[in-house]
Formats: C-alpha cells, sequence, structure tokens
C-alpha cells in the first residue's frame, strides 16, 4: 500500500513539472505576472512529491517489502540495514529516482534562493528546469519504474551485488549526481537567457556560484568512484579509462572549462555565446554520460545492466534537451558580440587558453570511449581504445595546463608587460628550478614523466604563494591582508593547490609504484625494497551474509612491525558469487596493498603485494577542490560603489 | 575448510583476478611482460585487461605470452600473434592505420587550430592604453578589493 | 552567419550514431580469420584417441565447425538445429561436412552429453586445453565457422545457432561456395 502511495506521489511529481514547464514560460513570453509566479510554489511541490516517492522505496527497503519488484531484484533479509538503504540506488531504477529526486532539490534551491533575479528570468529558468525533470520523471514511470509489484511477492530477495555492498556506495552515486544533476543549473540559466535574448553578462555572474557547488561535487563524486574502484575491485589500480568513468570525466572538464570561462565573460563580458554553449555542453556530457552507463552501446566493467529500449529512450530524451538548445543557441548566439579588449599577454587570454587546452582534453576523451561505437557504426570493424591511448594524449596535455595554472593567475588583466610578468615569474622559478635538481639528485632511475609532474605540481603550489604574498603585500599588517581578501581568492589558490596536488599523486604513484605476485608459504617471510612480508596463513570465518577465507600478513618496515592485514576472499550465498575484499595499511606517503589470490599447493597462496606511494593524494587532491568550489560559491559578491562605477565608464572597459 | 576453499575455486568469477607467481629469468623480461598483458585486452571480459582477469580465456593468454617471451619471440610477434586470432580488438592501443588516424591526430589539430585563433584573434583586437593610475585602479577592481555588503543582483 | 549552427550539427550527427550504435552489440569480435586459410591443426578424435586430425580433412568438401563443450548451457540449445541440419544436408545430398570441436572439456563428460543429446558430427576433434581454439580465435563457446572446399574460413558465428541464421546466412553460403 506504502509503495503505492509513493508511485502516485511520483505520478502527480509528472503532472506538475508538465506545468511547471509550460506555464511559467508562456507566462514569461507573454508577460503574464501570475502566470510566471506558478513557477515557484510548482518547483516546491514537485520537492515534496518526488521525497515521498523516494522515501517509500526507501522504507519498502528497510522492512524487506519483498512484493516490491525492485527490492525483490536488489535486496536480501541477510543485508545490513544501511545497504539496504544504499540499495536504493544500487541498480538503474532506483538510481534513476535518485536522479530525479537530486534535480528536484536542485529546482527547489533555485526557486528558494533567486530573490535577486527578476521573475521573468525565475520563470524561464525554472521553466527549463521543468522540461528537465518531466523528461526524467517519464523515463522513470515508463521504463524503469522502480515501484512496480512482484505478483507473486518473493520469498527473498536476490541480494545485492556484492562488489556494492560497500561504504562506497553509500557515499559516491549520491554525491556524484548532485554534481551531474547540478549542472542543468548552469544550463538551466544559459537556456533561459537566449529564450529571453539577453545574452548580458548578469546571466553569468548568476550562474557562477550554483555551477561552482555543482562541479565541487563532481569532483569529490569523481574523487570517491576511483577510491572505491581501488580498494574494492582488487586489482589495485585506481582509474581505468573505462567508458563508464570517462563519462564522468568529460562533464567534469566542460564544467572546469566553464567555471573558468564564467570568470571572463562575468568580469569582462567576453565570450558570451562561447560561455553559453559550455554551459549547454556541460549539461549535455551529463546526459551523454547517462546514455552510455545505461544503453549498454559500449561494454564496461561499472555500467549498469544494459537494455536497448531504455537506450533508445533516453537518446530521444538527450536529442530533445540538446537539440532544441543548441537550436536556440544558433537562432539568439549569433546576435551577440563580445569584443575582448586585450592583447594576447593577459589573463583574459590566459583563460582562454585555458578552454582551449580543457577543450582538447575532453576531445581526446570523447573520441577515445566513443571511437570504437563510430568505427563499428560505419562497418569498419572493432577496435578497442584504452588506457595507452588515454595516457599518451593526456599526459602531455594535463602539464601543458599545469604550466599555464601557474603562469595564468600571476599575469594581469587586459594586458600585461613581459618585463614586468618575468620579474613577478622569477621567485617561483627558482623554486622549481631548486626543486628539480634535488629530485633528480634524490632519485637516480629518473623517468622524465616524473620530473616534469613534480616540477609542474611544485611551480603551481610556489606561484600560488607568490600570488597570495604579492596581494597582501599592499595591506598594512600581514593579518590584516590576509582578512581582506575575498573568498574567492583563496578557493582559486586551494583549488589550484589541489589540482598541483593531483598531479602530484598521479606523478609519483605511476612512476614509484610497485607490484609483486608470489606464492607466500605461512611464516617465511619475503622482502620486498624496505619492508618485510610475513603471512600467517588462513582461517574461515563467517559474517551476516557472507563466509570467507581470511589471511593474516605481518607487515615490518625496517625491523620494525607496523601492521597486521586480513585480506579475505568471500564467497556469497544468495548470488553465489566469489569476491577478493583487499586489505590495506593507508598513509599519506603510502599504501600497502595486500590481495589474497588462490591457494598453490599444500598451505602457499598466491598473493598481488603492492606498495603505492603517495597515491592518497591524487583524491586528497579532489578532496581540496571540492572545498575549493563550495568555498568560492559562499563569496559575498561586492557592490561597485557608485563612484567606481562612474569612473569605470570613463574607462573604455567595453560592454558590447 | 578445504570444502569451502574448494567452492572459492569453482566460483572464482571475473571480479576475482588469478595472480600468476611466474618467475622470470631477468627483470627485463618481465617488465615486458607486464607491458604486453596490461596493453592487450581480455576478449571475454567486460573491459579488462589481461593483467587484471581471471577468466579462463586470460589465463591461456598470459600464459601464452610468458612462454613466447621465454622462447625468445619479440613484442612485435607475440603482437601480430594475437591480431592473428583476434584482431585490432584485442589492442588496447590501437593501430595507426587510415581509420585511426582522426583519433591519434584530431585532438592535436584540435589544439593547433585554438592556438591559432587566439593569435588571430588577440591581433584583430586593438587596446586602448591606458595610464598608470589607471591601469592601477582596473587592476584593483579586477582584483576584486574588500568585501562590501551582501551579493550583487 | 552558419558558424552557429555548427555546434547542432556536429550534435545531429552524433546522435546518428549513437542511434546505429543501438543495433550493435559491442561485445562480438569480428573474426580476423574470415577470407584467410585456415589455421593448421593436429587434434585427436574424440571417440578414437590414437586417430589423429589435421587441416588435410577440411579440404575437398564445404565444412561446418561447430565449437562446444559440455559444461555449456547454450550449447544444448543449438544442439536440436544441428542435428535437424546434418538430417536434411544427408537427406539432399550436399557434401556439407559437419565437425565438431570440443573445447577445453573432460573426454568421458563430453562422450556421456552427446549420448544424452545426440550426435550429428562426422568428427569430432578434442581440444582440451584450448590451444586449437585459441588459434582460431575463439573466445566463448558456441561458436561455429564455415570452411570452404580449399581451406579458407569464410564465415564465423559468435553465440548460438538459430532457425534464422542456419536458413537466412549459413545454407546460402554453403550452397555458393559449392557452386564456385
Amino acid at each position: 500500500m506504502i509503495i503505492e502511495i509513493g508511485h502516485f506521489a511520483v505520478v502527480l511529481a509528472l503532472v506538475i513539472c508538465i506545468l511547471q514547464t509550460i506555464i511559467p514560460m508562456i507566462g514569461a513570453i507573454q508577460g503574464r505576472e501570475n502566470w510566471m509566479a506558478v513557477a515557484r510554489p510548482a518547483a516546491q511541490v514537485q520537492f515534496v512529491m518526488i521525497s515521498l516517492g523516494f522515501i517509500t522505496l526507501m522504507h519498502a527497503f528497510l522492512v524487506n517489502d519483498f512484493s516490491v519488484a525492485y527490492v525483490a531484484h536488489n535486496s536480501n533479509s541477510a543485508l545490513l540495514w544501511y545497504y539496504r538503504l544504499a540499495a536504493v540506488w544500487g541498480a538503474h531504477e532506483g538510481s534513476l529516482l535518485l536522479w530525479c529526486l537530486i534535480l528536484s532539490g536542485w529546482t527547489i534551491c533555485v526557486s528558494c534562493f533567486s530573490k535577486s533575479l527578476t521573475l521573468d528570468f525565475t520563470a524561464r529558468v525554472l521553466s527549463v528546469m521543468g522540461f528537465i525533470s518531466t523528461g526524467f520523471l517519464c523515463l522513470l514511470l515508463f521504463t524503469s519504474n522502480p515501484f512496480e509489484r512482484l505478483i507473486p511477492a518473493a520469498m527473498d530477495g536476490r541480494d545485492l551485488n556484492p562488489l556494492l555492498q560497500d561504504i562506497g556506495l553509500i557515499m559516491h552515486p549520491p554525491i556524484l549526481y548532485m554534481g551531474y544533476v547540478g549542472f542543468s543549473v548552469a544550463f538551466s540559466f544559459a537556456v533561459a537567457a537566449l529564450s529571453a535574448n539577453k545574452l548580458d553578462s548578469s546571466w553569468a555572474r548568476w550562474s557562477r556560484p550554483w555551477t561552482l557547488i555543482a562541479w565541487g561535487f563532481l569532483t569529490l563524486g569523481i574523487a570517491l568512484g576511483s577510491w572505491w574502484a581501488y580498494y574494492e575491485l582488487g586489482w589495485g589500480g585506481w582509474w581505468f579509462w573505462d567508458p563508464v568513468e570517462n563519462a564522468s570525466f568529460m562533464p567534469w572538464l566542460a564544467g572546469t572549462a566553464l567555471i573558468h570561462s564564467l570568470i571572463v565573460t562575468d568580469k569582462r563580458g567576453a565570450f558570451k555565446s562561447w560561455t553559453v554553449l559550455l554551459a549547454i555542453a556541460a549539461f549535455s556530457l551529463s546526459l551523454l554520460g547517462t546514455f552510455l552507463v545505461r544503453s549498454g552501446v559500449l561494454t564496461s566493467v561499472h555500467s549498469f545492466a544494459a537494455d536497448p529500449v531504455r537506450g533508445v529512450a533516453i537518446l530521444i530524451f538527450i536529442s530533445l534537451v540538446a537539440g532544441i538548445s543548441l537550436l536556440l543557441y544558433g537562432m539568439r548566439a549569433g546576435q551577440v558580440r563580445s569584443y575582448l579588449q586585450a592583447s594576447f599577454l593577459s589573463r583574459d587570454y590566459a583563460l582562454l587558453a585555458n578552454n582551449i587546452i580543457i577543450l582538447v582534453a575532453a576531445s581526446v576523451v570523447f573520441l577515445g570511449t566513443l571511437y570504437p561505437l563510430f568505427l563499428d557504426a560505419l562497418n569498419l570493424g572493432k577496435v578497442s581504445v584504452g588506457p595507452p591511448y588515454f595516457n599518451t594524449m593526456l599526459v602531455p596535455l594535463f602539464l601543458l595546463l599545469g604550466v599555464l595554472t601557474a603562469i595564468g593567475p600571476l599575469l594581469r588583466w587586459r594586458h600585461d608587460h613581459l618585463q614586468e610578468l618575468v620579474t613577478r615569474l622569477r621567485l617561483p622559478y627558482q623554486l622549481i628550478t631548486c626543486g628539480v635538481i634535488l629530485s633528480v639528485i634524490i632519485m637516480l632511475d629518473i623517468s622524465l614523466w616524473l620530473v616534469f609532474g613534480l616540477s609542474v605540481a611544485g611551480w603551481i603550489v610556489c606561484s600560488s604563494i607568490c600570488l597570495l604574498m604579492d596581494r597582501v603585500k599592499h595591506s598594512s599588517t600581514l593579518l590584516a591582508g590576509l582578512f581582506t581578501q575575498p573568498l574567492s581568492f583563496y578557493a582559486m589558490l586551494l583549488a589550484h593547490t589541489g589540482f598541483a596536488l593531483s598531479i602530484t599523486g598521479v606523478t609519483l604513484v605511476t612512476a614509484l609504484d610497485l607490484e609483486n605476485d608470489l606464492g607466500m608459504t605461512p611464516n617465511v617471510s619475503k622482502q620486498i625494497g624496505d619492508y618485510e612480508y610475513i603471512f600467517r596463513g588462513v582461517e574461515e570465518i563467517q559474517a551476516q551474509n557472507y563466509r570467507a577465507l581470511r589471511g593474516t600478513f605481518d607487515v615490518m618496515h625496517n625491523g620494525r612491525h607496523i601492521t597486521r592485514l586480513h585480506p579475505e576472499k568471500r564467497h556469497y550465498p544468495v548470488q553465489n558469487s566469489v569476491m577478493t575484499e583487499a586489505a590495506i595499511d593507508a598513509g599519506l606517503s603510502r599504501d600497502i596493498y595486500i590481495s589474497l589470490g588462490d591457494p598453490l599447493e599444500g598451505d602457499t597462496w598466491s598473493v598481488r603485494i603492492y606498495y603505492k606511494p603517495f597515491i592518497r593524494f591524487v583524491w586528497l587532491g579532489g578532496v581540496l577542490m571540492f572545498l575549493a568550489g563550495i568555498i568560492a560559491a559562499c563569496d559575498r559578491r561586492y557592490k561597485l560603489r557608485q563612484d567606481n562605477r562612474a569612473r569605470l565608464k570613463q574607462l573604455h572597459v567595453q560592454e558590447a | 575448510m578445504k570444502y569451502f576453499v574448494l567452492i572459492l575455486l569453482l566460483l572464482a568469477a571475473d571480479y576475482s583476478p588469478a595472480f600468476d607467481t611466474r618467475e622470470f629469468e631477468n627483470d627485463a623480461d618481465r617488465d615486458r611482460y607486464q607491458k604486453l598483458i596490461t596493453e592487450l585486452r581480455c576478449p571475454v571480459c567486460q573491459n579488462q585487461n589481461l593483467a587484471d582477469s581471471g577468466s579462463g580465456l586470460a589465463i591461456d593468454l598470459r600464459q601464452q605470452i610468458f612462454q613466447q617471451i621465454e622462447s625468445g619471440k619479440s613484442d612485435h610477434d607475440i603482437v601480430d600473434f594475437m591480431l592473428q586470432r583476434y584482431g585490432d580488438f584485442i589492442l588496447y592501443r590501437p593501430r595507426l592505420t587510415s581509420g585511426t588516424l582522426a583519433l591519434w591526430f584530431g585532438p592535436v589539430l584540435v589544439l593547433v587550430t585554438g592556438f591559432i585563433i587566439l593569435i588571430v584573434i588577440s591581433r584583430r583586437n586593438s587596446t586602448v592604453t591606458l595610464s598608470e593610475s589607471e591601469e592601477q585602479f582596473l587592476q584593483d577592481i579586477m582584483n576584486e578589493p574588500p568585501a562590501g555588503r551582501g551579493r550583487d543582483s | 552567419m552558419i558558424r552557429v549552427y555548427v555546434p547542432l550539427a556536429a550534435f545531429i550527427i552524433i546522435v546518428i550514431f549513437f542511434a546505429a550504435g543501438l543495433t550493435r552489440d559491442p561485445k562480438i569480435i569480428p573474426s580476423p580469420l574470415i577470407d584467410k586459410p585456415a589455421p593448421a591443426f593436429v587434434l585427436p578424435e574424440l571417440f578414437q584417441q590414437e586417430k589423429l586430425f589435421s587441416n588435410n580433412s577440411l579440404s575437398g568438401k564445404v565444412t561446418l565447425i561447430n565449437v562446444w563443450a559440455s559444461w555449456c548451457g547454450t550449447c544444448v540449445k543449438e544442439h536440436s538445429l544441428l542435428l535437424d541440419l546434418v538430417q536434411d544436408v544427408e537427406a539432399a545430398g550436399s557434401g556439407l561436412q559437419v565437425i565438431g570441436l570440443n573445447y577445453k572439456d573432460d573426454r568421458a563428460a563430453a562422450i556421456k552429453w552427446l549420448e544424452r543429446l545426440g550426435n550429428p558430427y562426422t568428427t569430432i576433434l578434442f581440444d582440451p586445453d584450448g590451444s586449437c581454439g585459441l588459434d582460431w580465435g575463439v573466445y566463448g563457446v558456441p561458436e561455429t565457422f564455415v570452411i570452404d572446399q580449399y581451406g579458407i574460413v569464410r564465415y564465423k558465428l559468435t553465440g548460438p545457432l538459430t532457425q534464422a541464421i542456419i536458413s537466412g546466412e549459413i545454407l546460402p553460403l554453403v550452397q555458393r561456395l559449392q557452386e564456385s
């Protein structure tokens, strides 16, 4: 009965969304205020309805209601309660409902925090978001309904995939979707501006905080996904350039380009149509990700169960959303000309260069992921594109981007002089040279990429410090100087430092990691590098919903006992599957990672031991970037004082 | 417990990697082996390389590669061996053919074109020169002086 | 101002590709052996272990090689179709020979499986370690190859035979090969 209430609530939400799409937009076009006023309440009621639906589904999982088909397919009475709740988004239908919930969440936030926008614009934005919600709710209710009953009800469920029975499932999808879905706000702002033919830079200023928060969440979501795959899948890898991973990386790249492009559009009134296009692209890539993951056109370890019918439905939806917005772009964007009054050596052009490099990176990921599909559709055979391609193309690009990140913020707006730039660069440049020489001396067997990677990362950090010092020196005291800098400035420093940290982690772990497959006999120690490993045997254990063979390993470093690790090989009886659970001793400077293989003769087991230096830096960088995004969104926009406005008019700062 | 171990062995699905404890004659061979098994794709799996896959075919192919390295075959020979049997699908690094030109050179082309456009636009737009004080004033505003009250609308 | 419609045009092209992609199966690997000579093999027969077969048995007649195993569930489904096919072939007197390749199987289990379900094959090659299968690019079971009378591989099917495939693709191909 309860699930039917939820089902009904979601159907009601669909009806409201349709109203939310049509009425405010017509109201905005025709100038009818009471029609436009429908938008906010519609958004709020829609949120309540979808939440209700979501809560009833959670309830069904919690009480083990196996008369609901979705619960029967993805849960089990022996499953721990928090995994039962997370199982709501463990498969296709429920995760689509999560999409709808988060989308309605963003919609209600926009409706509440838009007091400074005109009613006309708010109505248009909410109307566009309503259109997207309508599409997703239709997809949910007509092709992937989680509320369907199973008659007769199952005795017990088929259990959640053991790989998903993990804290990663609890955190990763909601945070990732916050990012994916959040780009719909920037998208809606862009389309609303296009439809109103108001492509001025105020659109950009309103979008910035929303885009920053969405981008921050997407960054964190991707970092979480990588971390989860690392410890869960048992092979020690943390990024596979798998289609599903690429599906989240492409919108991230577009989003990064967008937040940088928004800076120029907001402050300098330039690149207006380019930024609009980026906003459309970022969200379209999010939708593309949804398509790739659920339609079965690409093979992936991470994808949901494929269903071509759903694929067709999602494709139609994407075509409508992106098609209409790009058509609108074609019709309206051409009328806007934004001139950039700046010389080549300026922050304006540095940001444009940033966009170009990121665009190229996105095209690499796009081409690499979809090339097999393109060739196959043209009957030109089947190829595979994997990590060797992506790494070869992207490592130089990201190093180039890193160099730009080090130099760009130091550039002045509009026009910079080479001599002054060199002076400002001198200190960081000197520090880097020292760092490079130092690292070359320390490491005897040097990989060139290692040197490049560390140098670029170090340069970014040094350059950020110099930037801070430069800003602060104008103030009376150090403390006063630190406190008067705007939050967005600190956010930029934090984000770039996070980027540098990730580069450092990637460089070090790729160049210096050690992987060893060995046969280990109990109480016979093996020495790898500075570490000694002693296998103590396996014992059988029983947990709530699995039985396992649990190995014990003692790890010594320079004679001292550091830790005891317990990798497991688990058997889940309900799905009759075996899963390897690796044991990790995590540390900031290194991870020790042990995975149990197969039993060999006697008491010997095959074991994989990894030494992964600085791998945590990769994800830590992502966390820093997330924090930076949130901090930047909290920045209090300054009000230009009247006298400054007048003085600005005298200067030739032109807005087209 | 022996029985349980047996169950585990029988059920080891693709998600449970099989680790090969192979002894190599020298480090160079081991590096070649590692490189080959990471760059070759497992034909039966859902997008995994030979190194990470526990499927029967992957185990067989790893054995093949090991034997071929030990018997002195070159990397080129081994890759050819795989290509003859499974086609281009098995290579994670696509070969440079007329069909993959766009893949390998497309992005570079975009990069070069982008930067050319950048330079062209910058040449085209002229800038008015500002005086020293105007220049400094502009930089100060652009760098967002101490926060005022509330948001700009 | 045609430039502003470039994104839309590019998008439409991409969507067309996706639509085409939805009709394909990304997991099927096309065989690089098509139109190439069949890989050399020397394998014992399943029932008579001392008897060895090689590529010579492939020349002279159009051959259908069916890769199967007793542990393969899907093979059961296509087996009855194979039995029917062999009956039709014998009745029509066409010179198609149907050979089985028992892949990575246990001899006793395979023989028992055939006793239970019937034996359509004139010869069954026994490949317990899969080495012959590897040479033929076998990556799953069941698979079916068609080789012409000169020993050139002409067709590969990944997955079970269906009536549609037999009457629509295989039999017409066999006929074409026999006529040339």
